[in-house]
Order: structure tokens, then C-alpha cells, then sequence
């Protein structure tokens, strides 16, 4: 079959070759000296930067979106309200790459629109303690642009889940608002609201683009690590350091996801 | 009880405004900003609009437009041709290969992009050696890239309807696999198949990760080129890209409230 052949090229050989990779020497033969390499210091940062980059977006972009959401739930069903945000969340979490960095650049760019209007009316310096836009804050600010909407997506069909009934009920046995949240809908959202951020995590820890046009110099995380190690002239004895930094990710994605996969069969159950 | 459930629902009409509001001042101040930046020069609209003059003054800008727009309508219809006859093949003869061909159409979305160009190099050290450099070849590497998407699309497609009985019903009346497919089968799934062109579609026009790092050229990778020489014209391009993208992916939207619609007769 056409299919089997064309995916075997095009998936299954690239990442046999990022695993094989990174467990090749320079001149061929096995060593774990590249994979031994990622526990050096600027390798490990950047994975630290990547996590903690991805934790914060995920967690603010979780929390956030599933307000939006909740407020999407209260508000009518097939109402113009739900179905222009919902459709605006499906474009938005696409929404991610250049084009946002360009977006962003215009906002909050040196010369960016609100920038120069803080400046102007409110005589503020957006930037006073440093240009903070092509660090980890700004890639936090910028990457919460698309966990948002995919948290909304993702989160939705959770709260639909959550039927009125459980809130009379508890009502007609004399539970308070408080106590509805935190005994009744909390522990059966907990699940779906921890896979959704695991989702997001796994969204943003993959992400390359929006950072590669927003950050031009240095690397701090591990995608534009990889992208130096790509583009830049090897260092001897380090030719597939790239492929060991890609497995790395591999690894921290699966791990994710695994996890993302369990939370989503124990939802499964209620929400079937 | 009833004075708690009003009290309640304007607790929450406050709620909802105040998150309203504020989300929505963060999701369109960057749009309000790209249209102010991109109308500082008067001169940027004018010629974005017409194209031999921008072909003129951006060549490289040209040149992604037309790459971009080329790997959109290749990818799009490479991955109906691998997709579409085998989507409907295991259906119909080899349901025990349904969850490898899930689980292979599900892989790219684990993998981050990133990760799939390390593993990709040397794959196109290859396919350059037979067919050239041309930034046409990075097709190959988007027909994967959006497999998830379309091929979840399809199945959903194929789902609604007994693909057994109607290519039953076909062959009984002396069809090959060939008309099956394509007179019997595709026609009742067109809505799925278009909602999964649509979306390679959006992918595509998006992607800038593998054709930066494999020295391609596309839309995308021109705009980030711009953007050090020409930063009014890099956001007026990158605003009239992210509308286009916006109108595909309402148009995909709206067929899918269609699909919605015609299934569960309200």
C-alpha cells in the first residue's frame, strides 16, 4: 500500500533517525556520550527554560480559558455568544508562528502600538527594567495567546458534561455555592481540567516558531537550542547533539502525554 | 429559591462581562495594533494590493506567496490521494489495521515539528538528489504533518455512513473498486473530505518551522525575512495572512455546523 510506504519515509525513518542518532558516535559505533551531553549546564537550562516556559503558559492559559469557558456554559446554548467564541477559539489556538510574533511586535514592540501610547499619554516606559518582549516573560505573555482558545476548545465539552441537576441536588440537601465547587463539580472537573493542562503543555513545549521570530539572539530554550545546533557550524564530537536535544523533547512529550491519555480515560467515564 | 437562582444569575451576568471584557481587550489589542502599525506608511496598503508592483519592490515576498500557495493545493491533494483510498480500504477489507493506521495518522502530533526536521535532513538529502531543491518538495513533509487533522475529519466522515453496504450494493451491480471509490464512496463523503482539504489548507499556509530549517522558502518564511528590512510591510503581510487564515477556518467551521446540523434533525 502507497500509504504504508510514504509514511514509513517520511515518519517513521525521521524519527528512527533521531533516535539512532543520538545514540551514534561521531564516526559511527554506540555511545551515550551526546545523550551524556545534555546534562551540561546551557543544555539543562534550556530545558529548565522550556519547562518552566510551558508550566506557566499552560497554567495561566488553563486557567483563564476555562473561565472563559464556564462563562461560555452559563451564557445560551446555541446563542450568537457561544458560537462567535467558540469559532474565534478554533481560528485563534491555530493561531501561532510568525504572524503572532509580528502581532506582538506592533503591540508591545519597541516602537509597537501600545508601547508608544503608555509612553505618550501615560508617560510609562513598558521597558524600563530591560526589554523583557524576546526573554521568557515575553514568550510567556505571547504563548498564552494560543493556550487560551485551545483551552476553551479542549475544556468545553468537560463543563457541558456537568449537568444542573447535580446543583439542585446538592442544593436540596443544603450544600452552599462553596460547597457545590469544591465536593461536587470540583473533584469531577479535576480530571478534564488536569488533562486539558497537560494538553497545553505539550502544545507550548513544542512550539517553535513564534519564538524563533521573536527571539533573534540567543537561545534560551530547547527548540532554538536545536535550531543553533542545526544551523551553526558543528562543534567536533558533538555532530548529533541536535538529534539527543530532539529525543530529549520526544521523551518529555510522550511522558506528557501518556499522562494526558490516562486522565482522559478516567473523564471518559462520567462523560460518556 | 426563587430569589437565590436570579441573584445567582446576575452574579454570573457580571461574571461573564468582566471575563468578556478583559479577555477581549488581550485578543484584540494585538489585531488593533497590527492594523495601526501596518497604516503608519501610507504607501503599504496601496501596493500590497497590487501584485506586479510588489512582485517588483518584494521579489522574495512574491516568491513565498506563489511557494506557499503551490504546497497549500499539493498538500492538500496529495494527502486525499494516500488518505482517502485507504481510509476507505481498511473499512472495508482490513478493519484489524484500523489502529495501526490510527495510531501512524495520530504520531505527528507527538512529534513537534522541530524534532521531525532533525530526523527529516538526511531523509532530503535524498529526495533533493532525485528531484532537486525546489521548495515544492517540502510537500512531502507537510502531507505528514497534517495527517492527524485530515485524517480524523475522514474518519468521522466515513463513519456516518455504511461504507459496506453501499460498496456492496456497487460491486453487486458490476462496479470496480476504482468506481467505488470514486463515484460511490467520495461523493458521500465530500463534506469531510473538503473540511479536511480546508484544513491542510490553513496548516500549510501557516507552517514556517521545517521550510526555515530545510532553507526552503515559503509565505511564511518570507514574511520573517521581511520583517528585518521592512517591518510595516512584514505586519501588513502578516494581518492579510492571519484574515485569510481566518476566513478558511470559519468557512471549515460553519461546514462542520452544517454536518452537525443534517445529522441530528432539531
Amino acid at each position: 500500500m502507497p500509504f504504508f510506504a510514504y509514511v514509513a519515509i517520511f515518519l517513521i525513518i525521521p524519527t528512527l533517525v533521531v533516535v539512532i542518532g543520538a545514540f551514534a558516535g561521531d564516526g559511527g559505533g554506540v555511545t551515550v556520550a551526546n545523550v551524556k551531553a545534555l546534562t551540561s549546564g546551557y543544555i539543562m537550562d534550556a530545558f529548565g527554560r522550556s519547562i518552566l516556559l510551558s508550566a506557566v503558559s499552560a497554567l495561566v492559559g488553563a486557567i483563564l480559558g476555562a473561565l472563559l469557558a464556564y462563562v461560555l456554559v452559563t451564557a445560551k446554548p446555541r446563542g450568537v455568544l457561544r458560537r462567535v467564541v467558540t469559532a474565534a477559539a478554533g481560528v485563534l489556538a491555530q493561531f501561532g508562528g510568525v504572524t503572532l510574533a509580528f502581532a506582538f511586535l506592533a503591540t508591545i514592540g519597541l516602537s509597537g502600538f501600545v508601547t508608544v501610547w503608555l509612553h505618550d499619554h501615560l508617560s510609562f516606559d513598558l521597558y524600563a527594567n530591560g526589554v523583557w518582549l524576546f526573554e521568557l516573560p515575553g514568550l510567556i505573555l505571547v504563548y498564552t495567546y494560543f493556550q487560551i482558545p485551545l483551552m476553551v476548545i479542549v475544556f468545553l465539552p468537560a463543563l457541558d458534561g456537568i449537568r444542573p441537576q447535580w446543583r439542585e441536588a446538592t442544593e436540596s440537601l443544603g450544600g452552599t455555592t462553596w460547597q457545590y465547587w469544591t465536593r461536587v463539580a470540583g473533584p469531577l472537573l479535576a480530571p478534564a481540567f488536569l488533562g486539558s493542562t497537560l494538553l497545553l503543555f505539550a502544545n507550548s513545549f513544542s512550539a517553535y516558531a513564534t519564538a524563533a521570530a521573536l527571539v533573534s539572539q540567543g537561545s534560551p530554550i530547547i527548540p532554538l537550542q536545536i535550531r543553533s545546533a542545526l544551523t551553526s557550524e558543528v562543534v567536533l564530537g558533538q555532530q548529533n547533539l541536535g538529534k539527543a536535544m530532539a529525543l530529549g523533547m520526544v521523551v518529555v512529550v510522550a511522558i506528557v502525554m501518556a499522562l494526558y491519555a490516562l486522565l482522559e480515560r478516567r473523564t471518559a467515564k462520567w462523560l460518556g | 429559591m426563587a430569589g437565590v437562582n436570579a441573584r445567582r444569575a446576575r452574579k454570573q451576568r457580571v461574571l461573564r462581562w468582566a471575563v468578556l471584557l478583559v479577555l477581549g481587550v488581550f485578543f484584540l489589542l494585538p489585531l488593533v495594533a497590527m492594523v495601526e502599525f501596518s497604516t503608519r506608511d501610507p504607501q503599504t496598503w496601496p501596493l500590497l494590493v497590487n501584485w506586479s508592483k510588489l512582485s517588483d519592490a518584494y521579489p522574495d515576498l512574491a516568491d513565498g506567496i506563489v511557494a506557499s500557495l503551490e504546497q497549500a493545493a499539493l498538500t492538500a491533494l496529495l494527502m486525499l490521494v494516500l488518505l482517502v483510498p485507504t481510509a476507505i480500504w481498511v473499512r472495508l477489507r482490513l478493519p484489524r489495521l484500523r489502529r495501526l493506521i490510527e495510531f501512524l495518522c495520530l504520531l505527528p502530533l507527538t512529534i513537534p515539528a522541530i524534532v521531525l526536521v532533525v530526523g527529516l535532513a538526511p531523509v532530503y538529502a535524498w529526495v533533493v538528489y532525485f528531484l532537486g531543491g525546489s521548495s515544492l518538495t517540502l510537500v512531502f513533509a507537510y502531507t505528514i504533518l497534517v495527517l492527524p487533522y485530515a485524517y480524523r475529519s475522514i474518519d468521522a466522515g466515513l463513519a456516518a455512513i455504511d461504507v459496506k453496504t453501499l460498496a456492496e450494493a456497487a460491486r453487486s451491480l458490476g462496479a470496480g473498486w476504482t468506481t467505488v471509490i470514486v463515484r460511490v464512496v467520495l461523493p458521500n463523503i465530500r463534506t469531510a473530505v473538503l473540511s479536511a482539504a480546508f484544513l491542510s489548507v490553513a496548516l500549510v499556509l501557516g507552517e514556517f518551522t521545517i521550510a526555515s530549517l530545510l532553507n526552503r522558502t515559503n509565505l511564511q518564511v518570507s514574511i520573517e525575512l521581511l520583517g528585518k528590512s521592512s517591518a510595516t510591510m512584514s505586519v501588513a503581510v502578516s494581518l492579510t495572512a492571519l484574515l485569510l487564515a481566518f476566513v478558511l477556518l470559519l468557512l471549515l467551521s460553519l461546514l462542520g455546523d452544517r454536518r452537525k446540523s443534517t445529522k441530528e434533525p432539531a
